[in-house]
């Protein structure tokens, strides 16, 4: 800050351009004014859901979210099977992703020769660009006719005790959207924990080597907790993603509206339903509910995050990696 | 300050833009491209379903629409700025696709058989009432999968509004709509997705529109009509159905399902063009209006090569004079 | 060796070598997916497509060289909207930030980031479209952009975050202001980050449908300005997927290749210019 604008009283004009001269104001103020775009482009985008879903908010009040109907010619509408849905697929996807992506990461950051790193790093980004309408259609032909023969039956006949796997599989339903999902989101865990990891000083892993420890050690109790903050918000994308994914899932996900247990039967999530009805939803309280959904998930990314953030503030020790 | 950017962006004159239902849309893409050739005119027509088509015209952001479910009266009256008139332009028909190993014969059902088996009621192929539809054919004991639609779609209408005819049961628990409540199956997107689940999904059964079911070789059945003939989907009973309806309304909307006639498919269907009344842009009336002439004159010849039935004589005829109503 | 030390080392091996089984489940994936794509779209990829326009269902041949202009029309709008804001937010949030703004700001990033590509498009079809009368590109562009923002942001925060202080304080001892530091040494250190994770939201983008059916539609011929619809490979592939013909069925596939082959050369373009120099790696 310029020493001197403080010290003349002028007006205020005079003294804010003083202040603009110098470089460093004038950053301040151009970024400020971007960060700030996307706090009202945010506003914008949630006000007019508000607005677009009020017919279906006053008539359904909080019970639309807890209400298991949804019947366009009765126009009876509730968001809880879709919410269910959106939770099951999203976390499952992030249970089957994070852990081979991250471990995958590690491998690419650590222990892969350098060029065969940034060559299959490279592919992996590669999956972030196909169509989800693709992954899709690679699903319908690949994942869904292996889930039906051979995936669904063998997990029936080993874990069928648990509710969690009972009932006819069709292929299609809660566990293909979320293998579906897991692979879509794979490369921005892989990617971004990888360039992460790379960040890291090779003086902190030369020093832990230094005493003693083993390759594994080095990794996993010095390196990764260095480069925490970039894993985690790589986990924080991905989980956007799969909240968020539209095509992919609807095509296999069966698209039934009621809540079932098991994991083979079929489902459907809050973006897949909006992808599928939005289009033909006619009248006053059915294009309004479908709109109101869009405001739940919000409301349940704005929680989910909100946790998420919260657990790192209590996990973390404010800040070490920040150097 | 965005309609300045907006005059000075102004589109090209000759590209007209319109959005409608899906499931004509190869035919219309195909008129368009004739039409082009013959005379130069652009018209760019995209399948984005028939809700949003009816949503685009009456927010004027495109010319005109496309719908296989005529509009309410509601939603003519929130298009007034346009007042839109119903074009019928082919006839289709949506079949019944099966999936069932080892049969030997093709199958045949009625009305309630169907009501039964997308109600959950029926729920193996060797049920007495398909059984009874089918007398001398050997049916499996397997499960009977539904296959419906996920997404809103013209083609659920059709079907649902004929299932409510045959029904009491159906129309009082379901009702008809472009999107129901299905009480059981699974959903499929559009038309290719229900019939890709079929075609993967041993003992299922699912309804798309003819083209799909002729196009990917699945088999599809015959279905009892409203004179308790069980009759085969084809451009004759298509045409049959619509030919058997006694007054065609002024405005066009109507539903042939069920119809009456012994050569009758009861699950058809007309699909309309939803052409504004009034245009503000004179070339641009001109074109749409001399479109429609050829469309009901030479575009006819394209649609049976596409499995759609051509329109009756007496329903161009109609229409012809309906044109002269466009200003 | 002690009990102890064996069971370090062992634990080492095993878990390096889970390590790399991972690494080799997501690349084998990775190539059934290329291999599936690269065998069903080589087949129909042939000259006519980069240079025909589509022909109507049920006929042979035909191409899509509207969609491919138009994509890159719609990418490019997108990219000069979204890469901008983001990178500039996440510059805010990495050196200038204070507790409360910063932390709404990165909030409202994630929340943008989870919103489904479908709700993006209805907004920007309300805020675009509606008043325009008009399906666009530039809508397109926009509705795109809005999905690009919150990734860029995060990555250029994030990595601009882990650049030493001791980069800084040099910079900054040797006289430079706050921002020249920024421009000349902060920012070219995490540019390898910053760059990962603007291809991955570009590589995003240029594959999505849900948005562009709201906002440029899609046309079947070329589309004379930026404000009429356009045509884009996304939504090509999407409507030639659910329609009957098996033609169509394979010009999806062609299309779904061809995208993919865009972005590849594109990611090899942006990470060649970014990687001229050393990297400041360790």
């Amino acid at each position: 800050m310029s020493p001197t604008a403080a010290a003349q009283p002028q007006s205020p004009i005079s003294s804010l351009s003083r202040r603009l001269r110098g470089g460093d104001e004038v950053a301040w103020l151009i970024t400020l004014l971007f960060a700030t775009s996307v706090l009202v482009i945010t506003a914008l985008l949630i006000g007019e859901l508000w607005i677009g879903s009020a017919a279906a908010r006053e008539k359904f009040g909080f019970g639309f979210i807890t209400s298991r109907l949804w019947n366009p010619v009765t126009d009876e509408f509730g968001a809880y099977p879709f919410l269910y849905g959106t939770i099951v697929t999203s976390a499952l996807a992030l249970a089957i992703s994070v852990p081979i992506g991250v471990g995958a990461a590690i491998f690419l950051a650590e222990l892969a020769n350098g060029k065969w790193s940034d060559a299959l790093t490279f592919l992996v980004e590669l999956l972030a660009s196909v169509p989800s309408v693709i992954y899709g259609l690679l699903a319908i032909f690949t994942i869904v006719p292996m889930m039906r023969e051979f995936i669904g039956p063998a997990l029936k006949s080993v874990f069928g005790f648990l509710p969690l796997f009972q009932g006819p599989v069709y292929g299609v339903g809660y566990l293909t959207a979320s293998l579906v999902l897991s692979i879509m989101i794979f490369p921005y865990i892989i990617s971004v924990s990888r360039e992460a990891l790379l960040a890291v000083p090779r003086e902190q892993r030369e020093a832990a080597l230094a005493l003693g420890a083993t390759k594994w050690e080095s990794t996993w109790q010095i390196v990764v907790p260095f480069a925490r903050l970039g894993i985690i918000g790589s986990i924080f994308l991905a989980f956007a993603r799969a909240l968020g994914e539209t095509m992919a899932v609807t095509m296999v996900i069966g698209n039934d509206m009621t809540v079932h247990t098991s994991l083979l039967a079929p489902g459907n999530t809050i973006a897949a339903v909006l992808a599928s009805e939005f289009n033909e939803a006619t009248g006053k309280y059915y294009p309004a509910a479908l709109i109101e959904l869009g405001l739940v998930l919000f409301l349940l990314t704005l929680v989910l995050n909100g946790l998420a953030r919260l657990l790192i503030l209590v996990t973390t020790n404010k800040g070490s990696a920040r150097a | 300050m965005l309609s300045l950017l907006c005059a000075g962006l102004a589109p090209a004159a000759d590209t007209i833009n319109a959005a409608g239902a899906t499931f004509p849309a190869p035919i219309y893409q195909k008129w368009f491209e004739e039409y082009k050739a013959k005379t130069g005119v652009q018209i760019n027509y995209q399948p984005v379903g028939s809700g949003t088509g009816i949503k685009q015209l009456t927010e004027g952001t495109v010319d005109f629409g496309a719908s296989d479910v005529p509009m309410t009266d509601a939603q003519i009256a929130a298009a007034s700025k346009s007042k839109p008139l119903h074009f019928p332009t082919v006839l289709g028909a949506v079949v019944l696709s099966y999936n069932v190993p080892g049969l030997t014969a093709g199958l045949k059902f009625s009305g309630p058989t169907v009501a039964g088996m997308f109600m959950g009621t029926i729920t193996k192929w060797n049920d007495p009432k398909i059984v009874a539809d089918n007398p001398g054919v050997k049916l499996p004991a397997t499960d009977l999968v539904v296959v419906h639609r996920s997404d809103g779609s013209g083609t659920s209408f059709i079907f649902t509004d004929y299932l409510s005819k045959v029904s009491p049961d159906w129309k009082s628990k379901v009702g008809a709509a472009a999107s129901v409540s299905w009480p059981t199956g699974l959903g499929g997107n559009g038309n290719a997705g229900v019939e890709g689940f079929i075609k993967q999904t041993p003992g299922s059964i699912g309804y798309v529109e003819l083209i799909y079911a002729i196009q990917q070789k699945m088999a599809y059945a015959d279905v009892k009509n409203a004179a308790g003939k069980f009759v085969k989907p084809s451009f004759e009973s298509v045409t049959a159905a619509a030919a058997g309806m006694k007054e065609m309304p002024a405005d066009f909307r109507v539903s042939i399902t069920d119809a009456p006639g012994a050569g009758a498919y009861p699950i058809s269907s007309f699909t309309w063009l939803l052409i504004p009344s009034q245009f503000a842009d004179a070339n641009k009336k001109k074109v749409i209006t001399e479109f429609l002439t050829w469309m009901l004159a030479e575009g006819q010849k394209d649609a049976q090569g596409l499995s759609y039935a051509p329109l009756p004589a007496a329903v161009v005829a109609k229409e012809k004079k309906q044109i002269a109503l466009i200003k | 060796m002690t009990i102890r030390n064996i069971y370090r080392k062992s634990l080492n091996n095993v878990m390096l070598t889970l390590t790399g089984i991972c690494a080799f489940v997501t690349v084998s994936t990775l190539f059934v997916i290329l291999a599936y794509l690269v065998y069903n779209g080589g087949k129909s990829v042939d000259l006519a497509f980069f240079t025909q326009l589509p022909k109507g269902a049920g006929e042979e041949g035909g191409g899509m060289a509207n969609a491919i202009l138009g994509s890159a029309e719609i990418v490019a709008i997108a990219s000069a909207i979204g890469i901008p804001i983001g990178f500039f937010t996440g510059v805010y949030l990495s050196e200038w930030g204070g507790p409360g703004f910063s932390f709404l700001v990165r909030y409202m990033c994630d929340l943008l980031n989870g919103v489904p590509s479908i709700v993006i498009g209805i907004f920007a079809w309300i805020v675009v479209v509606k008043p325009m009368h008009q399906f666009s590109a530039l809508a397109g562009g926009f509705a795109l952009s809005l999905m690009l923002i919150p990734i860029t942001a995060k990555s250029t925060e994030q990595f601009l975050v882990e650049v030493p202080r001791a980069l800084r304080e040099g910079s900054l001892a040797l006289g430079a202001t706050k921002w020249r530091t920024i421009a000349s040494v902060v920012v070219p250190a995490a540019r390898k980050g910053i760059m990962t994770g603007i291809i991955l939201g570009v590589a995003r983008i240029a594959g999505e449908s849900a948005p562009l059916l709201f906002t440029s539609l899609n046309n079947q011929y070329w589309s004379t300005g930026l404000s009429e619809p356009t045509a884009s490979l996304p939504v090509m592939i999407y409507t030639h997927a659910i329609s009957a013909y098996d033609d169509w069925h394979r010009q999806a596939w062609a299309a779904g290749l061809v995208l993919l082959c865009l972005v590849l050369v594109a990611n090899i373009a942006a990470r060649l210019i970014v990687s001229r120099g050393t990297t400041a790696r360790g």
